[in-house]
């Protein structure tokens, strides 16, 4: 623990996370307005001490937006990452050990998921399937498992020689407990460090989504879609780009920082 | 040491790049644009497009790129003047039998194509069997197929009979675009290369289109109508409108489609913008509305679907998201033209009223405020495609309709799958869209009940028999007072009935800049465009080419 | 596994509703529907979808990779010359170059400037150095693309009129000398160059600094420093050839990355490279082009990973003697 607290990355990325996710949480407490309240007397007006943040083009006040917004954020984080990782544990740990023909075609799966460029793919299946904030998750999340799956199976690779994975073998633990009990748990370090740079990406790629009017729908608020709003104004309207715009740079830069900070930390190699 | 040296190379020549960059810098100076000018020609017009033609042979492209600047290119037997009437293009008159059923056009003398060959009657016969011909790829022949019989009794004179008396008829003769006959007869027109090297009459003749990026039209010394003062058009094709403004700004474009907010809050608080660009507004063509799919209960019956009307604020939708830049509608017409029944008044807004109607149609408010039938909640979602006007009406509806306890839900959809999975299967419950209108006040396509297979227009399933005949008697009653009063009662039903609910007719703004002059303001009801031949930029007004970025 | 591609993608499309004739045009009531089902049995869409790949197959095998449904018979691929000399160029052929370009200058610039940024992390690890420069690519990275493009453009476009704000060409390029022409195109693709560059930076730097991290710590490292050698000569000389090695195998592994856009600085930047053409393919539903550009980039995959094994084994001096015996 001390060496977290000893990691300056770790540290402020966990820092930036803490206030965004607090933010999140008690947004319905403290958000000023309701985030879909309309008021088309104060469209568009600048920061001001009604409106922390200013008003958007249909008179909503943005600092009840951006909290709200930032329960999205999260929301897309998390689940898209959820899926890819329990994607990439169930692929990984079945490549990893049983290898053979299973791995051959679980890797080739993953080379023509990888020949794909993400982006493509995910704009694609959303230009099909209607945006709903659901699908947009579900999507991240099927597209972005690979690494994970890799991690895993390199992972797998290396602890199979283990004795103590021997030792189960032989003693007859069936293989299920064997990837459960031994395997993974000592895999564990890659894939945390996976997750919390997958969210970070998840959130990007929101925000690009929305850019495209594939995002997160109305009336819901996002910070990619109050962003998205602003473009056209963004000379008169800056606070429009301004909030959100930071808002996004320092979760995914939070994300990042302690992601890497953690693999600082768990990388053997780094004692020095 | 070996990439440290490749690094501070790099750096060096950043820097000399930077140099350069700076050095060819252009000084800025203060023009007056307010002075009056001569009209002179010469100078050029940019402006930007998001989307690239796809072919300029107007029939066969669907898109409003390739007819944006095919317009420019080709011409049709007549045209619209500033107020709307029809006016002569390349036919200096025409007249119509006493049956009603034949049009004998007379084509101005001397007409020539751009390369010089003489423009005749017998390109304009040979226009109409392109469209008509059943090998020719083009969604738009069904107008020109009602002529039975087309014939050029001489080079100055091409005569059409209809089966039967058609109004709209001369409204068709105004956007078929009349192509070469001596290029194009032995052509495969589906495929040919004309589509992007095309050779017309109009004021302009293509010069140069570099694919994806721009397309250069210069003025056409042989144009039937006239040569162009602007020497030279260019569209740049920018996709994304936050890019063109920020072009307009820096004065790489010269005109631009501009949004409510930009012309009703960015310019009035930049006086530096005001300085160099003026702001236009004119009628749109074309309203956006609120579409019940008629089939699918509660909307089939009329007294919920007149309780919406009442139930929405329009005078509110048109302040919150046109800023006031539009108007609110009662007829299904452009506002200001003569088919707009005047004894006909929009729905006011009435929440009373459309919870009495809603009662009568027996639903009832339960102890949370949501109205209820048989248990049921009144809950719909509304669908739209992909446009911000229509996505913050929907959500302007829906808080409306919340407060008086209808649960409505959102969905934005991109166009093809709204049109395939939606539209044409009529798995949908209420539609917010716009329609796109001719002038032309004929409207069977979109309201006759037979009208109503997959594909065709009466998406919503409107059926009224009164308004089946009047649409029927409209397209053949070519008298104008008459034809107006068949439409006016036309209007009448569409508003009882409240198949759909008119939301507005948002007007069409523009920003231009102060170096172009001839522009007519306020715009007369054809818009500022329609004489953009008579447009100039004065010559201490225009861009120095090479160094324009 | 091409055909594993193929298959996949060209199932994944015809999941979508809609197809080409559903464009905005398709929404004008002067439009009628035999046009399109015409259009459609042209274009073979009525037919079952097995049938429709097997046609697609049948002419990929011929390398005939068709013509865009959409902008009209514009061949996918190349040019087509019609019978007056008329030349007709390819949507990917056009596209394809300047997609090429921006990315190959951006590798370029992310490599040179991420081993210099990577190797001077290293080297003054935990130092306020190495932090800031952690911090510093760590940014590139969380920014979003689109907003800071935007803010750049109105900065060195409007506010300061230093570069060009979009397109690949000023007006009146082609009365600049070959140079100017030159200096014209780079300040118009400075912005979106730097712009999608600087995501990628934080990746290769962070990988170059513990690469570098690693190898600085092996014994070889410490014997070279025992033996007397200047520092600035192990760390330069000795220690990045060894880190450098990976960067090949990435290098190999962007290459499929090479050919895709990126659709959001394309719009922005009105730029018609291949993320733009993939983006309105796939709104359009235009086949032909989503899958020609979908088979290129397989097959860019297939080559980059042999590239990137060859490269390797060259580069390793480790491989290449063992395969010389």
């Amino acid at each position: 623990m001390s060496v977290f607290l000893k990691n300056p990355l770790a540290l402020s990325g966990l820092i930036i996370i803490l206030i965004i996710l607090i933010l999140a949480l008690v947004a319905p407490i403290i958000a000023p307005y309701d985030p879909n309240f309309i008021d088309i007397n104060s469209i568009l007006f600048p920061p001001s001490m009604n409106h922390l943040m200013g008003t958007d083009g249909l008179g909503r006040d943005v600092f009840s937006r951006m909290l709200y917004g930032a329960q999205i954020s999260l929301l897309v984080g998390f689940v898209a990452v959820g899926i890819a990782t329990l994607i990439g544990i169930v692929l990984g740990s079945l490549a990893g050990f049983y290898r053979g023909w299973i791995d051959s075609l679980i890797m080739r799966f993953v080379d023509i998921m990888l020949s794909i460029p993400t982006f493509f793919l995910i704009l694609a299946v959303i230009a099909f399937l209607t945006p709903s904030i659901w699908n947009i998750m579900i999507v991240i999340g099927l597209t972005s498992w690979m690494g994970v799956t890799r991690l895993v199976r390199a992972e797998f690779f290396s602890l199979r020689q283990r004795e103590y994975v021997l030792a189960a073998e032989t003693m007859g633990s069936n293989h299920f407990s064997i990837i459960i009990k031994h395997l993974l748990p000592n895999s564990l370090t890659p894939i945390i460090v996976s997750s919390v740079l997958g969210i970070a990406s998840a959130v990007l790629v929101e925000s690009g989504l929305s850019f495209l009017g594939l995002g997160v729908q109305a009336p819901t608020a996002s910070w990619g879609n109050i962003l998205t709003d602003g473009k056209e104004y963004i000379q008169f309207a800056w606070w429009l780009s301004l909030f959100p715009g930071l808002a996004i740079l320092i979760t995914v830069l939070g994300y990042n920082l302690l992601g890497e900070g953690l693999r600082d930390i768990l990388d053997p190699k780094n004692k020095n | 040491m070996k990439k440290k040296f490749l690094f501070s190379n790099y750096i060096a020549i950043l820097i000399s790049s930077i140099c350069l960059v700076s050095c060819s810098k252009e000084t800025s100076e203060v023009i007056d644009y307010n002075g009056k000018f001569k009209n002179v020609s010469g100078g050029s017009l940019i402006n930007a497009m998001a989307g690239e033609p796809s072919n300029l042979i107007a029939m066969i492209a669907g898109d409003s790129a390739s007819s944006a600047i095919a317009g420019n290119i080709f011409n049709s037997l007549l045209k619209y003047d500033e107020n709307l009437n029809y006016a002569p293009d390349l036919a200096e008159s025409w007249a119509i039998s006493n049956n009603q059923k034949t049009i004998s056009f007379k084509l101005k003398k001397g007409l020539q194509w751009a390369d010089g060959k003489p423009l005749t009657s017998a390109d304009v016969l040979f226009t109409w069997k392109l469209i008509t011909n059943p090998n020719t790829r083009t969604p738009y022949a069904s107008d020109y197929q009602l002529v039975k019989k087309a014939s050029t009794p001489d080079p100055l004179t091409f005569k059409v009979t209809y089966e039967n008396s058609y109004a709209p008829a001369l409204d068709t003769w105004t956007s078929l675009h009349i192509l070469p006959k001596h290029i194009l007869k032995d052509e495969d027109i589906n495929n040919t290369f004309f589509s992007r090297k095309p050779t017309g009459s109009s004021f302009y003749k293509l010069d140069e289109w570099i694919s994806g990026q721009q397309v250069t039209l210069k003025a056409n010394d042989k144009s039937v109508l006239g040569v162009p003062l602007i020497k030279k058009l260019i569209s740049r094709i920018i996709p994304d409108t936050s890019s063109q403004f920020l072009e307009l700004t820096a004065d790489n474009i010269d005109v631009m489609n501009i949004n409510p907010i930009q012309y009703q809050r960015v310019f009035p608080a930049r006086k530096d913008l005001q300085q160099k660009i003026a702001l236009y507004k004119e009628l749109g063509n074309g309203y956006t509305y609120l579409g019940f799919n008629l089939k699918k209960p509660p909307f089939n019956d009329i007294r919920v679907r007149q309780a919406l009307n009442y139930a929405i604020d329009k005078n509110e939708v048109i302040k919150g998201v046109l800023l006031g830049l539009g108007e609110p509608i009662s007829s299904p017409y452009k506002p200001g033209t003569r088919w707009i029944n005047p004894n006909l008044s929009p729905y006011p807004y009435k929440p009373s009223k459309a919870l009495a109607l809603l009662e009568e149609a027996g639903f009832k408010k339960n102890n949370d405020g949501i109205l209820m039938k048989n248990g049921k909640p009144l809950k719909f979602e509304i669908i739209t495609n992909q446009n911000k006007q229509r996505e913050m009406t929907a959500v302007v509806i829906q808080k409306r309709l919340q407060e008086i306890g209808v649960e409505v839900s959102i969905r934005v959809i991109e166009w093809a799958s709204f049109v395939n999975r939606f539209i044409k299967t009529g798995d949908f419950d209420v539609v917010v869209l716009g329609w796109s209108l001719s002038l032309d006040p004929d409207q069977y396509n979109i309201w006759h009940s037979s009208q109503q297979g997959p594909g065709q227009f009466n998406f919503l399933g409107y059926s009224n028999k009164n308004v089946d005949k009047l649409l029927e008697l409209g397209r053949k009653e070519l008298n104008v007072s008459k034809r107006e009063k068949i439409y006016h009662k036309f209007s009448k039903y569409l508003l009882e009935d409240s198949p759909i609910i008119y939301l507005y007719a948002g007007y069409g703004l523009s920003a231009v800049h102060k170096r172009v002059k001839g522009i007519k303001n306020p715009a007369p009801p054809a818009g500022i465009y329609h004489n953009n031949y008579d447009w100039f930029v004065p010559e201490p007004l225009r861009r120095n080419e090479i160094s324009a970025r | 596994m091409l055909i594993g591609i193929s298959l996949v993608s060209f199932f994944i499309m015809h999941l979508a509703p809609g197809d080409v004739t559903s464009s905005e045009a398709s929404f004008n009531p002067k439009a009628s529907e035999e046009s399109r089902q015409k259009l459609r049995e042209l274009y073979n869409l009525d037919k079952p979808v097995i049938i429709q790949y097997g046609l697609w197959v049948k002419r990929i095998a011929q390398l005939d990779f068709g013509n865009s449904f959409a902008s009209h018979q514009k061949p996918v691929l190349w040019e087509r010359t019609d019978k007056s000399g008329n030349v007709t160029k390819g949507l990917i052929q056009e596209s394809l170059p300047i997609t090429l370009m921006i990315n190959l200058l951006g590798i370029c610039i992310i490599f040179s400037i991420s081993i210099f940024l990577g190797t001077l992390s290293a080297v003054r690890q935990n130092t306020w150095v190495d932090r800031s420069i952690t911090l510093f690519v760590f940014i590139g990275f969380a920014i979003p693309g689109f907003w800071l493009a935007l803010l750049l453009m109105y900065w060195t476009g409007v506010s300061n009129q230093w570069l060009p704000i979009s397109g690949l060409h000023s007006l009146g390029y082609q009365n600049l000398s070959t140079f100017h022409q030159f200096i014209d195109l780079l300040k118009h693709l400075v912005l979106p160059v730097s712009i999608s560059s600087l995501s990628g930076l934080a990746g290769i730097s962070l990988y170059v600094r513990n690469g570098m991290l690693d190898i600085l710590h092996q014994d070889f490292i410490t014997t070279a420093r025992s033996k007397g050698l200047k520092e600035s000569k192990i760390v330069f000389i000795h220690a990045l050839k060894n880190a450098v090695l990976p960067l090949i195998t990435i290098v190999g592994l962007s290459i499929p990355g090479l050919i895709g856009g990126s659709v959001i600085a394309e719009s922005i930047f009105a730029i018609p490279g291949m993320g733009k053409l993939f983006y309105d393919s796939v709104l359009m539903r235009d086949f032909p082009v989503i899958m020609g550009i979908l088979t290129i980039g397989s097959f860019l995959t297939l080559i980059g990973n042999l590239l990137a094994d060859i490269g390797y084994a060259w580069a390793d001096p480790r491989v290449r003697k063992g395969l010389v015996k």
